[in-house]
C-alpha cells in the first residue's frame, strides 16, 4: 500500500458512506451536509487523478453553488424531520422499483463497456490546457449542443420565474 | 516500509511557511479591526480607541482577550453541531485562501530554492473561487442553526447576495484570464514584472480597467462589507446571522470577516496590482542579495494589500447602505452584461491582435 492506494481507498470509503448519508439522514439539512462531503470525496478523487480542474470546478459549480441553493430551499421551507411527510407503501415500493432499474442499467453498462485504462498517475489529460483542446476541437460539436441545451433550460427558468399579468377571476385556475 | 518519501527539508519549510502567512493574516486581521475604529474615528472628527496603549495599540488584544472570557452562550433550541460547525467553517474557509498566493519571489538559501507560495498549483485562481464560493456556508448554516428568523433572513440574504455576485465575478474575471493565458497565480504575477514593458504598463490593471471594476464591486458583496453589508443590516435585522452567538464563537465570524478582507486585497493585488512586483524592480534586483529582494518584494505586496485595506474602509465609512432589491438589480442588471460586453470586447481586441 502506497500513499496513493491508502487516499483511494480513504476517498472511495468517504465518497460511499456520505452517500448513504445522503439518503438515510432523517434531517435534510444533514442530508445536504452529507451530499456536499461526497461531492469533496469525489473532488478528492479527480484531484488523484491529476484532473485538478475537474476537481475545483466540480467544488465550485456544485458544492459551492447547487448545493447552496438546496440549502436555501431547504432552509426556506423550513423543512424538519419532524414535519416530513409519511409516504405511501405505493410509492415507497414505485421509488424502489424505478431507482433499482436506473442502478441496473448504470451496472450493465459500466460492466459491458470497454474502457481504455490509463495510468491516472502519469496522464495529464485532466489538466485544462487539455481539457479545453479536446473540447474545442474533438467533441466540440456535442459541447455545443449541450450549451445550447443549457441555454434553453435558462430561459425555460425565466419563463417559469417570470411575473405574470394574472386578471384576478382567472388566479385560481393557474395557482 | 517506505509510506511516504518527502523530502524532510521540503515539510519544514512548507509548515515554517504556512505558519508565517497564517499568523500573518491575523495579525494583519487584529489590526485591521484597530485601523477600521480609527479611520472611523478620523472621517468622524472623533478621536477613536486611545486607552490601551500608545495610540490604542493594545485595544485589539483587549478586545480579544474580552471575547475569550465572555460566557459561552449556545441557545437551547438550536441544532447544536451545525451551531458549532457555522464559525468554524468561516474561519476555515477564510484562511485557506492564502495557500495559492504567490507572496514573494523565489530565493536561494543554503544551497536551495525557496518558493514564497505554499502551493503553485496550476488552477491557483480557480482554487481561490472555489474557496470563497464555500465560504458562504459558515453564515449559512451558522444562521440556520441559530433558530432565529432574524438569523435565518441574514443568511439567506448572505447566501443569495454571494450567489448572485460570484457570476459577475468569475465573468469578468474570464476577461482578464484572456489575457494572460494561464490559471497560476505564479504566472499571472510573473506576467507583470515591474511597471513598464513594450511602451505599456504591465499591471493587469491598467489592461482590464473595467475588470477591474466589477471585481472590486464584486468584492465588497462577497465581503458583505458596506455599502453591501446587508446580512448585518443592524437596523432591518438586529444582529444579523450572528444575532445568537456570543464569546469566542461571534469573534471567529467577526475576525473570520477580517481575515477575508485581508485575502481578498491580496487577491486583488496580485490580479490587478502586479502582486510583488514593483517599478524599477529589475535595477533593486541586481542591487541586493536574493533574500533582501524577496523580503522587499513582500514588503511592497504587503503595500499595496494596506493600500486596499484603508480603500475597503474609506468605502465603508463613506457610501450609505445599498437597499436589497437594488442590490440585487446593481449585481443583475448592471454588472453582469457589462462583465459580458467586457468579455466580448476583450476576446474580439485578443482576435485581432493575435500575431500569428
Amino acid at each position: 500500500m502506497d500513499i496513493y492506494s491508502i487516499l483511494f481507498w480513504f476517498l472511495s470509503a468517504m465518497a460511499v458512506g456520505c452517500a448513504l448519508g445522503v439518503i438515510l439522514s432523517r434531517n435534510p439539512v444533514n442530508s445536504v451536509m452529507f451530499l456536499i462531503l461526497t461531492f469533496f470525496a469525489i473532488s478528492g478523487h479527480y484531484i488523484l487523478m491529476n484532473a485538478q480542474f475537474l476537481a475545483v470546478v466540480n467544488i465550485i459549480v456544485y458544492a459551492g453553488a447547487i448545493m447552496v441553493l438546496f440549502l436555501f430551499v431547504i432552509m426556506l421551507m423550513n423543512l424538519n424531520a419532524d414535519v416530513e411527510p409519511q409516504k405511501g407503501m405505493m410509492i415507497q415500493l414505485a421509488g424502489v422499483i424505478s431507482g433499482g432499474t436506473l442502478f441496473l442499467v448504470v451496472l450493465m453498462g459500466l460492466t459491458t463497456a470497454k474502457s481504455e485504462l490509463i495510468d491516472p498517475r502519469s496522464s495529464d489529460i485532466g489538466l485544462i490546457s487539455n481539457l479545453g483542446k479536446v473540447l474545442f476541437t474533438r467533441y466540440v460539436l456535442p459541447f455545443e449542443i449541450s450549451s445550447v441545451l443549457f441555454l434553453s433550460a435558462m430561459i425555460g427558468a425565466v419563463v417559469i420565474g417570470k411575473k405574470e399579468n394574472i386578471p384576478a377571476s382567472d388566479k385560481t385556475e393557474i395557482v | 516500509m517506505l509510506l511516504l518519501n518527502i523530502d524532510a527539508a521540503f515539510v519544514i519549510e512548507k509548515v515554517i511557511l504556512i505558519s508565517v502567512i497564517l499568523m500573518g493574516s491575523l495579525g494583519v486581521a487584529m489590526y485591521a479591526t484597530w485601523a477600521e475604529r480609527k479611520v472611523s474615528a478620523v472621517m468622524q472628527d472623533r478621536v477613536g480607541p486611545n486607552r490601551a496603549g500608545p495610540f490604542g495599540l493594545l485595544q485589539p488584544l483587549a478586545d480579544g482577550l474580552k471575547l475569550f472570557f465572555k460566557e459561552e452562550i449556545i441557545p437551547d433550541r438550536s441544532t447544536q453541531f451545525i451551531f458549532i460547525l457555522g464559525p468554524c467553517l468561516a474561519m476555515l474557509t477564510a484562511t485557506m485562501t492564502s495557500a495559492v498566493m504567490p507572496w514573494g519571489p523565489d530565493f536561494t538559501m543554503a544551497g536551495r530554492t525557496i518558493s514564497l507560495q505554499v502551493a503553485d498549483i496550476n488552477i491557483g485562481i480557480l482554487f481561490v473561487f472555489g474557496v470563497v464560493s464555500l465560504g458562504v456556508y459558515g453564515v449559512m448554516l451558522g444562521g440556520w442553526a441559530s433558530n432565529n428568523k432574524f438569523s435565518l433572513l441574514s443568511s439567506i440574504r448572505a447566501a443569495s447576495q454571494c450567489i448572485s455576485y460570484e457570476l459577475a465575478m468569475g465573468i469578468s474575471l474570464i476577461a482578464l484570464l484572456m489575457m494572460t493565458g494561464s490559471l497560476s497565480m505564479k504566472d499571472i504575477v510573473t506576467q507583470q514584472h515591474g511597471f513598464w514593458k513594450d511602451g505599456y504598463f504591465t499591471w493587469n490593471f491598467f489592461k482590464q480597467p473595467v475588470g477591474f471594476i466589477i471585481f472590486l464591486t464584486c468584492s465588497f458583496a462577497e465581503l458583505s462589507r458596506a455599502p453591501f453589508d446587508l446580512p448585518e443590516c443592524d437596523s432591518e435585522l438586529n444582529m444579523g446571522y450572528h444575532q445568537e452567538y456570543s464569546s469566542m464563537k461571534l469573534g471567529f465570524y467577526l475576525f473570520a470577516e477580517y481575515i477575508n478582507m485581508f485575502i481578498s486585497s491580496a487577491v486583488i493585488s496580485t490580479l490587478f496590482f502586479g502582486g510583488y512586483n514593483f517599478p524599477f524592480m529589475d535595477q533593486v534586483q541586481a542591487a541586493v542579495p536574493s533574500g533582501i529582494f524577496s523580503l522587499i518584494c513582500v514588503g511592497a505586496l504587503m503595500a499595496k494589500i494596506v493600500g486596499m485595506i484603508l480603500f475597503f474602509m474609506f468605502v465603508r465609512w463613506t457610501l450609505p447602505r445599498f437597499r436589497y432589491d437594488q442590490l440585487m438589480k446593481l449585481g443583475w442588471r448592471s454588472l453582469i452584461p457589462l462583465a459580458l460586453i467586457n468579455m466580448l470586447v476583450t476576446g474580439g481586441v485578443i482576435l485581432l491582435t493575435m500575431k500569428k
